[in-house]
């Protein structure tokens, strides 16, 4: 078990030694949404109505673009191969990179969505259930989008293909994220959110293990 | 099948392996066995599967026929060019995080530092380390957690000449604790005993 938490304390360790990738994912999230006043007009109840589904997008778009460092430093110089024969089973190892992955990209987001909540005239309780969606919701992407990295690692413009890749699965996510902030969906949204992201967690390990065995083949 | 061959199976054994690589066949009916003290040289023009073969038994590059058999709980450390070590952390975390990966026992961290001659760079992020002193890091990755299977891809590229009798010297003492190695290699490495130790000579044919 301590080659589990070793392995997410190096993770951590690199993308903060790295010079400040979350805060460039941080940056590009606000950028995203704060265009989208701009681009549809300052007409503030439209902003409203469309406000989660333009935190969501950003979310999205923001860790999308994080997905190649997932696996690829690990593939170009080998320590993926090496890890192969750790105490640890490849598919606790792709867990243990989720989970640093999802603390890296996802918990920036969430922190600076008040900002972009501000910029898109979010009021409390819509903000509070975005930021409990995303909460809930971003695991099933940062899972997802393990899949889509580990199926390209093999690929040298992988960073391209991966995000296509899983854009239809995600989809999903997506819907019912937004939906949880709508205040007429009951909670059906909420729940099938938290299937979504309980499933996908669950078995993202193996699926994305499983493509990083062929992929040395 | 002698039964004291049944008391001690082989560290890892090779049956009839041969692998494919895109359209090209590039090694077939390829044997043996290694046991604890063996060493075994793969020798062969470049291009004739040394570091497949050393992957193969790794099980990372799948054979088209034959099988590996490792004995049960038998561990292996693999060293090819690709160290796994990443540059902005400074030696000492490297190494520690490859021994909390592959778990003990081994030497402490200082003591194989020690051993492989770079001791006062531990606080050094790797990246500044020269090539020679990064293959030294890789070999006291394997000093940090007994394995009793090496499989080295070209140990002793980058070393110098100190390095290079260090490198042997630490394969006798791994033999001697009951370790085997299975080394591809151009060079020929300084080892103390050259009993248990055979040839594979690969490549050669079209």
């Amino acid at each position: 078990m301590t080659a589990f938490w070793t392995l997410i304390a190096r993770e951590l360790r690199l993308a903060f030694r790295a010079g400040g990738e979350a805060l460039v994912l941080v940056l590009f999230f606000i950028m995203v949404g704060a265009i989208v006043p701009f681009a549809i007009g300052p007409d503030r109840p439209q902003l409203m109505r469309l406000a989660p589904g333009i935190v969501w997008i950003a979310a999205f778009l923001a860790m999308l673009l994080g997905l190649d460092r997932m696996f690829r430093a690990d593939e170009d110089d080998g320590a993926l191969m090496l890890m192969r024969h750790a105490v640890l089973p490849l598919e606790a190892i792709v867990a243990a990179k989720l989970i640093a992955h999802w603390l890296v990209t996802a918990v920036p987001v969430l922190l600076a969505l008040p900002i972009l909540a501000l910029l898109l005239s979010m009021e409390g309780p819509q903000l509070a259930m975005t930021a409990l969606g995303m909460l809930v919701g971003t695991p099933a992407l940062v899972g997802l989008g393990g899949i889509g990295a580990a199926v390209t690692v093999g690929l040298r413009r992988g960073g391209l293909v991966a995000p296509i890749l899983i854009l239809p699965l995600a989809i999903p996510v997506i819907i019912f994220g937004v939906g949880m902030a709508d205040p007429m969906s009951g909670r059906g949204a909420t729940l099938f959110l938290i299937a979504l992201s309980l499933v996908v967690a669950v078995l993202s390990p193996f699926a994305a293990a499983l493509a990083l065995r062929a992929s040395g083949e | 099948m002698n039964v004291s061959a049944k008391a001690h199976p082989p560290l890892m054994s090779a049956r009839d392996l041969s692998v494919r690589r895109g359209e090209r066949l590039l090694f077939q009916a390829i044997g043996f066995s290694l046991n604890p003290g063996d060493v075994l040289l793969l020798r062969g023009p470049n291009g004739a599967g040394k570091s497949t073969l050393l992957l193969t038994l790794a099980g990372i590059v799948r054979a088209e026929s034959g099988s590996v058999t490792r004995a049960d709980a038998v561990g292996l450390h693999l060293l090819t060019y690709q160290h796994g070590l990443k540059a902005r952390l400074t030696v000492r975390e490297n190494l520690a995080f490859w021994q909390a990966l592959y778990g003990g026992p081994g030497l402490g961290l200082e003591a194989a530092l020690e051993r492989v001659g770079i001791a006062s760079l531990a606080g050094l992020e790797t990246g500044y380390l020269s090539s020679g002193q990064t293959r030294r890091l890789s070999l006291a990755r394997l000093l940090v957690s007994h394995r009793p299977l090496w499989l080295l891809d070209e140990p002793s590229a980058t070393l110098d000449a100190a390095g290079e009798a260090l490198l042997g010297a630490l394969i006798d003492e791994h033999r001697l604790e009951g370790g085997a190695a299975v080394i591809a290699t151009h060079h020929d490495l300084p080892l103390a005993n050259p009993s248990g130790q055979s040839t594979l000579t690969l490549g050669g044919k079209p």
